[in-house]
């Protein structure tokens, strides 16, 4: 049972910005207030209003529970390796190897007040944006789950 | 009549309790702030990471991220499992 037109378009209009707006706080975890559980969330509640204005049906058909659950695992198993990854640069898990290499996300943060910049970090921002996979995957799994559980009340 | 008397004195017991409780504590200078001085201090040159929240949950506390990872992936596990068993044996498209 969708909804009306209006709502469908309104919905089409905010989608991507709850997307941007998601990825942008899983992408700033390491320097605004977020990180990836919290953008994860975000973007899974904008799966929820496309379920909300569309049927459940209809998005069930280009949306696979299996691609989802793939991303999850693929989220899991990134932070994990991204942990062990430690035991080849010669230090212990979970070290943050990357800090302060000056390679990717390696530039040197200073102590004290400073404008922020995107290429800090360490291993931090890949952390961040495999927990936010995971919780954008699991999230909308059980969003979609439940709402199967309701469209059998429904009709 | 007597119920809301009873209610009147519980609610006058607990209100005493809290007060007492929040009386005795310190707010803005905790007793133990060895572990948050070095995290303000050496968090930033550590881990790089100017949000210190980010710093602490990822890098310092990075074992309690894994289990919280863990926890949610069991999670959603759990909701597959019992919505499948909801829906009355029909084969469902995934695990």
């Amino acid at each position: 049972m969708r909804m009306s037109r209006i709502v469908r378009v309104a919905a089409d209009l905010v989608y991507p910005a709850v997307l941007i707006f998601g990825l942008y706080i899983v992408a700033h975890g390491h320097l605004t207030p977020g990180g990836g559980f919290q953008g994860g969330a975000v973007i899974a509640t904008g799966a929820a209003l496309v379920i909300v204005a569309y049927s459940y049906a209809e998005v069930r058909k280009w949306l696979s529970g299996k691609v989802l659950m793939g991303q999850e695992v693929i989220g899991l198993m990134g932070f994990i390796g991204v942990a062990l990854l430690a035991l080849a640069f010669g230090q212990v898990f979970f070290f943050n190897y990357l800090n302060a290499s000056g390679s990717l996300f390696g530039t040197p943060v200073p102590y004290g007040i400073n404008a922020g910049e995107l290429n800090t970090g360490g291993f931090v921002p890949l952390m961040n944006f495999s927990v936010g996979c995971e919780v954008w995957g699991g999230l909308t799994l059980v969003i979609l789950y439940m709402m199967s559980g309701i469209q059998k009340e429904a009709t | 009549m007597k119920k809301e008397v009873v209610m009147i004195i519980s609610l006058v017991i607990i209100s005493a309790f809290f007060m007492v409780v929040a009386m005795s504590l310190t707010f803005g200078s905790p007793a133990m702030t060895d572990m948050d001085d070095y995290f303000l201090r050496y968090g930033q040159e550590q881990t790089g990471t100017n949000n210190q929240c980010t710093s602490v949950t990822f890098d310092f506390r990075g074992f309690d991220t894994l289990g919280e990872s863990t926890v949610l992936f069991c999670a959603v596990i759990g909701v597959a499992l019992m919505f499948r068993r909801m829906q009355g044996g029909e084969e469902h498209e995934d695990e």
